[in-house]
């Protein structure tokens, strides 16, 4: 179980983090979501104790971060945001490197790693420099994994990915869990939260909420608008100066739109737009995702 | 154990990977030794000189004939006047003319006293100085000879006294030196550039999150780079002796534990430049100017300790290659023992000590 408690980090008057309190338990696969510039990387850095906190205080396992940081350090597997490998040494090397730094070999931990590395086993006497960015990150999280450890925290392992390989390496993430390893990671994607028993939403850091995803949606009271017309950015310009709004933002095509009310009134919302001279107006109501959620919760922080 | 050889082997890995570096860093001593021994030669080796004989007796041919003889000079130009002389120098092809004064000959006989003008061009001041003390004592010696049959002295007016060692061999000052610079380069900047390296790419991250100690960390990063200086001291020795005649008149042992001495003290510079450095450019721009140039610079290679101002002087006494230098120049041309050197050793070990020392201290387990 892994306990983060008032958790700060400063950089000077720089708030890198502020109060950061929560809990993951055994077996769990938690999701950190939140943009670039959030506070992800400090917080996993903190937990993997190669940053000591401001303030409070983070437990692994019932290990201190910053009393018991060597015990700590061996039954984690950490990934840090760039995919940290040697490019001038092969995928064997680096695996083996790893391996027996850690105190262990790749015969041993074969069976911890197999599922991950077996993708790229092929083309083992390759560099890993030479490696596409999902063959990269699949060696990276081999390396993280080879010492079988406790915890994995995996700082943006699909930053930089294409969709097919991240949807290989959520899939082999769920694999790992299966198998008892708790994994702490982190993304700015708001769709992968989806993937996760639990996610937190984190924005300059602070924590915005911690639950389960389906959860977080549900629990989404106000009533959120899909709204498509012809020229999608004037349709946003108008439906931002139109008098009831909350927020509105773009969604590829459409624009979610939130209002004030409850409720909008959809024909006066129709007349409003017909008059700003937009045609093929679509207005439908739909489920809040992820992403609306968290630009709500920004906004009520920011309002 | 197991741990901090897989830990050599990768950084092993790592020079031989980059081919391109070893290569350069094995043949940079090469390439510098070749350029101090025949570009930017101190020696003066058929310098280009002019006469202007008013004289033009049999005694001013015999000294024309001994100086042209002596391997130094080539004669490009007999001049007839004085007219003549700033036209030659302007060519630039002439380094150096010697005027006879008229009746030169004649007056030696008759007062025992005659006087020779050497007129050098100062552009070169090095070289100047160089021409001048070669073409003295030249003249010396053939006043010498020719006294050796006379009893009363014939003075020919060209008074100096020579400090030099005789040959003036350049080379007993650019060997040392060279070896100063090289195993600099090596140690300190490559190894301060290969931990920067491991900060830039993010590695640094995970090696501290494994179970390697920092002293391991370290000493892994350190052994491939001592290894290469090494291999590059005895290569630089042994193109000393072989081709340049660089004497090694003390204890071999001596001169190699020396110079170990040396790449261990710029080890520890190295580790404690990368404790500071965050990026591999950081860590070659303090390198660099922090420590090659001060090398080239203040500890005598090129320039003379003695003839700085006092300021530098003072500033040279913290330059660990001047201890290194003084020493092994010691071991090598004067053939000294320990009991000569002990106290360069002694301000060496010194130094890397508190070097290793500041390092532990500012090397972190952690981020920050």
């Amino acid at each position: 179980m892994i306990k983060a408690q008032q958790l700060t980090k400063k950089y000077g008057t720089t708030v890198a983090l502020g109060n950061v309190s929560f809990q993951v338990d055994e077996g769990e696969l938690f999701g950190f979501i939140g943009p670039d510039g959030a506070g992800k990387s400090t917080l996993f850095r903190l937990l993997t104790s190669l940053l000591l906190p401001s303030s409070g205080k983070v437990e692994l396992f019932g290990l201190d971060t910053v009393k018991d940081y060597k015990k700590i350090r061996e039954i984690t597997g950490y990934m840090p945001g760039r995919f940290s490998l040697y490019p001038d040494l092969s995928v064997e090397e680096n695996l083996d490197f790893f391996a027996t730094v850690f105190g262990t070999s790749i015969q041993e931990n074969y069976h911890i790693i197999h599922d991950v590395y077996s993708h790229i086993e092929p083309f083992k006497t390759r560099l890993a420099g030479k490696l596409s960015g999902g063959m990269k990150q699949k060696l990276a999280l081999s390396c993280a994994l080879i010492h079988n450890p406790r915890v994995l925290v995996l700082d943006e392992p699909t930053t930089g990915v294409d969709a097919v390989s991240r949807k290989e390496f959520w899939e082999l993430l769920r694999s790992l869990k299966s198998k008892g390893i708790t994994i702490i990671v982190s993304t700015p994607y708001m769709d992968e939260a989806g993937l996760c028993d639990r996610v937190a939403l984190i924005h300059h850091g602070r924590l915005l909420t911690v639950d389960k995803p389906g959860a977080i949606t549900s629990s989404y009271e106000k009533q959120i608008l899909g709204i498509v017309a012809d020229n999608t950015y004037k349709l946003l310009d108008s439906l931002r100066k139109y008098p009831d709004v909350l927020h509105a933002y773009a969604f590829g095509q459409q624009v979610h739109y939130t209002g004030r009310k409850a409720s909008a009134d959809l024909n006066n919302m129709r007349a409003y737009l017909g008059q700003c001279g937009h045609k093929d107006v679509q207005i439908m109501q739909i489920k809040a995702g992820i992403e609306d959620v968290f630009i709500d919760l920004v906004q009520d922080r920011q309002g | 154990m197991k741990r901090f050889r897989a830990f050599i082997i990768k950084e092993f890995r790592h020079l031989f990977r980059d081919w391109r570096t070893a290569i350069v860093l094995f043949t940079i001593p090469l390439i510098q030794l070749m350029l101090f021994g025949y570009v930017i030669t101190t020696e003066i080796k058929n310098a280009r000189i002019a006469i202007l004989d008013f004289s033009n007796d049999e005694i001013t041919h015999q000294i024309t004939n001994k100086l042209l003889a002596s391997g130094y000079f080539i004669l490009d130009a007999g001049l007839k006047s004085i007219d003549e002389v700033e036209p030659a120098f302007q060519k630039g092809k002439i380094k150096e003319v010697i005027v006879f004064e008229p009746d030169f000959g004649q007056k030696l006989i008759k007062t025992n006293k005659a006087s020779i003008q050497i007129l050098t061009d100062a552009s070169d001041p090095n070289m100047a100085s160089l021409l001048d003390t070669y073409t003295r004592s030249i003249i010396v010696s053939f006043q010498n000879e020719l006294n050796k049959n006379q009893p009363q002295g014939k003075h020919i007016i060209t008074e100096f006294r020579m400090f030099y060692n005789e040959g003036l061999r350049s080379a007993y000052m650019f060997v040392p030196g060279t070896m100063a610079m090289i195993l600099m380069l090596i140690s300190a900047l490559m190894t301060s550039v290969s931990i920067a390296r491991e900060k830039e790419m993010g590695t640094m991250e995970i090696l501290l999150v494994s179970p390697l100690k920092p002293s391991q960390i370290i000493l892994g990063k350190l052994i491939p780079y001592m290894a290469l200086a090494f291999a590059d001291m005895l290569v630089i020795l042994l193109i000393g002796h072989v081709v340049f005649g660089v004497p090694v008149r003390g204890n071999l042992l001596l001169l190699i534990g020396t110079g170990t001495l040396f790449i261990l003290l710029a080890l520890s510079l190295g580790v404690l430049i990368s404790t500071i450095a965050r990026t591999q450019q950081v860590a070659m721009i303090i390198s660099l100017i922090g420590l090659m140039l001060p090398t080239i610079l203040l500890s005598g290679f090129i320039f003379p300790i003695e003839n700085m101002p006092e300021i530098l002087q003072w500033f040279s006494v913290i330059m660990p290659p001047r201890w290194f230098l003084s020493a092994i120049k010691d071991i090598m041309l004067k053939g000294a023992g320990i009991s000569y050197v002990w106290d360069n050793l002694l301000i060496m070990a010194f130094m890397m000590l508190f070097f290793i020392l500041l390092s532990i201290k500012k090397f972190k387990t952690r981020l920050e």
